[in-house]
């Protein structure tokens, strides 16, 4: 045959075993217990919906309320999908509420991890259900998560363990009685039957650290945001179901 | 913050027909078996007794114990011949009370 003939032809067999190739990316919700698919997917018995009815009760609350610039929550679908960003330094969802908190409703900000700040996060992330993440890109967001990629990848702790060596090379394996995750990030923030209470990425991440026995890195730190960044660009075009119900 | 509960029924209720009633109220149900992040014991609060009543007959009730988690949520089946009040009243330490009503429309 041909050279010139050769090449489009490996060309196109290139292009059709790219197409072919399954995703490999599982969610965390694909890999839970039926009972627990069952109750993240079923609205009125999912765990997190007191906190929903916080949500809506806070976004409307106030002489300057979220409502009054935002209008209708439903305004803000896609809005999730779009975070972790790039805006006068990193920032995530949680910490974009926080903002508008304190400079558009001139109020004290929340502490991390706090009631209404997860209720609303849980609020405005159920609003993208369905669409598949898009996290922005960009020169800061590069930088960051190819240093969120360094940290993903670095031993820490202890137990001198990275991230992907569980959630990468063991993942689908078993960790004591529990099923190691991909670490996909879909779905937050999450209501753990763990905590018994809804938590955002960031908490999830601090489990992690302290238990490999590493620092806890403080909350939106450069270390933090930097792996957020990582983890939403490697779930790039998975769609998102938040809140998330997780064991 | 005022307290919460979300309770679920059926848009339409056909008369004497079994519905599903499923009713959660926002608590912590600490059980005082747990420490602090100062070590210090947390202090038991739970929700004790849970009781629906149907135009103020009592129809279901359920007394609530350390195990049950954070935020209890009940899900039981009823059945109405014609149209009613159903309450829902949570009763816990610390003089926890909280009540809710639903107009029933059954046809």
């Amino acid at each position: 045959m041909k050279a010139w003939l050769l090449l489009p032809l490996l060309l196109l067999l290139a292009l059709a075993a790219q197409a072919a190739e399954p995703d490999a990316r599982r969610s965390g919700r694909d890999t839970m217990s039926g009972a627990l698919r069952t109750l993240q997917a079923d609205d009125a018995q999912h765990p997190a919906q007191l906190a929903l009815a916080l949500g809506q009760e806070l976004w409307a609350q106030g002489a300057k309320s979220c409502a009054s610039c935002h209008g209708e929550p439903a305004t803000l679908r896609g809005a999730a999908a779009r975070y972790p960003a790039s805006d006068q330094g990193l920032i995530d969802l949680p910490g974009r509420i926080q903002r508008c908190r304190v400079r558009h409703q001139q109020q004290p900000a929340w502490a991390p991890e706090s009631e209404p700040l997860l209720a609303l996060s849980a609020l405005v992330a159920q609003q993208s259900r369905g669409l598949p993440l898009a996290p922005p890109r960009g020169a800061e967001l590069d930088a960051a998560a190819a240093r969120g990629q360094r940290l993903y990848t670095t031993r820490i702790g202890a137990l001198n363990l990275s991230c992907a060596q569980c959630h990468d090379e063991r993942a689908g394996l078993r960790l004591g009685g529990s099923l190691i995750p991909q670490a996909q990030v879909d779905d937050y923030p999450v209501y753990r039957l763990e905590w018994q209470s809804l938590g955002s990425l960031q908490r999830r991440l601090r489990g992690c650290l302290s238990g490999v026995r590493a620092k806890v890195w403080d909350w939106d730190s450069a270390e933090l945001l930097a792996l957020e960044v990582y983890l939403a660009r490697r779930s790039t075009g998975m769609a998102m179901q938040p809140p998330g119900v997780r064991p | 913050m005022a307290t919460r509960a979300v309770i679920t029924l059926p848009v339409a209720i056909k008369a004497g027909e079994p519905f599903e009633v499923r009713a959660t109220v926002a608590h912590a149900m600490e059980t005082g078996y747990r420490s602090g992040d100062d070590g210090a014991r947390l202090a038991r609060d739970l929700v004790r007794r849970f009781e629906c009543r149907l135009d103020g007959e009592l129809v279901f009730a359920a007394d609530l114990f350390a195990a049950i988690s954070a935020n209890p949520y009940l899900s039981f089946w009823l059945r109405a011949n014609k149209p009613a009040e159903l309450s829902f009243s949570w009763r816990g330490d610390n003089g926890f009370s909280h009540d809710e009503t639903r107009r029933l429309n059954v046809a």
